[in-house]
């Protein structure tokens, strides 16, 4: 019954109203019912596997991101917008490796989604930019900033892990990392 | 205020640490300070899109962690069109199939350009003869001898040689012959010749080239009438395997020759001709095809080359029809064809003697 369940398609809705209230299983379910689809699409379109898999994650963080945004309208289908975003990321992938030979093969209907993916990159490019300068930063100073700034860790608990004698200490080494990491982030093109 | 002071209180400001007072000082602050303000602005937007990225990692992370439950292989093996054999054969092989193909159509095409099938020409000749260029060489070192000889005696005819030959029959008592239209197709002039040798000029009354038949009219003052004409014109189509034959010029003298009728149908399955097991040659084109009763079943047109007994001839209802079709205009009463066979009871020796008389040698003249 559950294996049934778990197979069956979820509604629009479901998965809307999933993931806007941080339900793990949406998206299990979300990411299981729609990779079939563009699977077909990218295997069929002298992709591989992993290109399916990049091109559909890629897909399911722009579609997060746009639900998490509240502006996700349930009058478009969400298999439409998985598949057009699959298929205008592969089709960039593709003249960027040169091998756009004029024509996709097109299992689904699709619609323009041009400005998702417009937003989608720039982000990107942000992100990059973050998670080098991140790397360039080095230890300690990138935990000391992951766990205060992305994990929600308290100075008292940083401050404990990292042996510092008291929280002054590591505050200013924060802030010191912090002033690096604005630098190397701002400096790269 | 020292930096990192000042960024504690920001961050302490943007994580609602404050108290009331204290929040009020310092949102009076930035107002007041542009400096300040901008910072706060700045610190904002940037640890915002550091927690973004850390929740991006996580999400990429918890996708990843999906994705290892899915058992991608099947999918893709499920998903993927598979085209067949042959498709395949081609995507991967069809530079190769396509260089194997035009090959092949090279060695067919030359091979059957070097053979000579491609030239219709070459397998079917139209029996007109054309007067041997020895011969003509020949005649013309008498005409230049003649010149010669003109230039003292005014009185000699100067004569052209004649181009090419055919043979004619006829199918009124007052001059109106039978032959093929590519005998007569190139000609300036034309003379017909009877048995004992006797010239007569003739025009060209009416032609159906896609026939191949052309009517001539003796035009010549000499020219008296023949008699009644022996044969008629047999209207219904013969039956295979009858007997026939044909009487012509291929040479200076008439020649006869016998055969069959072989096929009902000519060159290609042309309805219009016969095909006919008679030996004929170039000079016999235009002449009559007989049947053993006398009657005239067709005209003699052509022959296939690279065959054995495969020649053609036309049959006698399409010379019909093209009498019914000669313009009204250019005769002065209708062609009075004749009904009565007087043939049909004698052996054919005595057909042939009676014959010859109504078939005539065509000599066309022609410039080139």
């Amino acid at each position: 019954m559950s294996k049934e369940l778990k197979s069956s398609t979820p509604t629009d809705s479901e998965i809307v109203f999933g993931i806007l209230n941080n339900s793990e299983s949406a998206i299990k379910r979300l990411y299981a019912a729609y990779f079939p689809m563009v699977m077909q699409l990218i295997i069929n379109n002298s992709g591989t596997e992993d290109d399916a898999k990049d091109i559909y994650q890629e897909a399911i963080i722009v579609l997060y991101n746009k639900i998490k945004k509240g502006d996700f309208e349930l009058s478009s289908k969400l298999k439409t917008f998985i598949y057009s975003v699959c298929r205008r990321l592969w089709l960039k992938r593709l003249s960027q490796m040169n091998r756009y030979g004029g024509d996709l093969k097109d299992f689904q209907d699709y619609s323009p989604v041009d400005d998702e993916i417009e937003q989608h990159n720039e982000r990107d490019i942000q992100f990059t930019k973050m998670q080098g300068a991140l790397q360039l930063l080095g230890e300690p100073c990138k935990t000391i900033i992951e766990d205060f700034y992305i994990n929600n860790r308290s100075m008292q608990e940083i401050c404990e892990s990292f042996g510092y004698t008291n929280a002054d200490n590591a505050k200013t080494q924060k802030y010191k990392c912090l002033q690096r990491l604005k630098k190397l982030f701002f400096q790269q093109k | 205020m020292r930096d990192e002071q000042l960024l504690d209180v920001i961050e302490r400001y943007l994580n609602s640490e404050m108290n009331a007072d204290e929040r009020k000082a310092f949102e009076l602050l930035r107002k007041e300070n542009a400096d300040i303000d901008s910072r706060v602005i700045e610190h904002q937007q940037f640890t915002g899109l550091l927690k973004q990225y850390g929740e991006r990692v996580e999400l990429e992370n918890r996708l990843n962690a999906i994705h290892q439950e899915i058992d991608v292989h099947a999918i893709a093996e499920e998903v993927t069109v598979h085209p067949s054999w042959i498709i395949q054969l081609w995507r991967n092989h069809h530079s190769k199939i396509s260089v194997a193909a035009s090959i092949a159509i090279f060695a067919v095409l030359g091979t059957l350009f070097f053979t000579g099938y491609l030239s219709n020409s070459s397998t079917y000749t139209e029996l007109r003869r054309k007067v041997d260029i020895l011969n003509r060489s020949n005649i013309n070192l008498t005409k230049s001898i003649t010149d010669i000889r003109s230039r003292n005696n005014t009185s000699a005819r100067i004569t052209t040689p004649d181009k090419y030959r055919g043979t004619g029959f006829a199918i009124t008592s007052g001059g109106l012959i039978a032959t093929n239209y590519h005998v007569i197709s190139d000609a300036d002039s034309v003379y017909v010749q009877n048995a004992s040798g006797k010239s007569f000029k003739a025009k060209v009354l009416y032609y159906e080239a896609k026939n191949d038949i052309a009517i001539l009219k003796i035009t010549d003052t000499s020219f008296k009438g023949l008699g009644a004409i022996p044969y008629t014109l047999k209207r219904s189509e013969s039956d295979l395997a009858e007997n026939v034959y044909t009487y012509g010029y291929p040479q200076d003298s008439p020649v006869y020759g016998d055969g069959r009728v072989t096929s009902s149908n000519g060159l290609n399955g042309d309805s219009i001709d016969y095909q006919i097991s008679v030996p004929i040659n170039p000079g016999n084109s235009g002449g009559p095809l007989l049947d053993g009763k006398g009657n005239i079943v067709g005209i003699v047109k052509a022959k296939q080359t690279q065959l054995e007994g495969v020649h053609f001839a036309i049959k006698s209802s399409v010379l019909l029809n093209a009498i019914e079709n000669i313009p009204a205009d250019s005769l002065n009463r209708k062609p009075n064809l004749n009904t009565k066979n007087t043939l049909s009871g004698l052996t054919r020796t005595q057909q042939i003697k009676k014959l010859q008389n109504y078939v005539f040698m065509v000599k066309v003249y022609a410039k080139n």
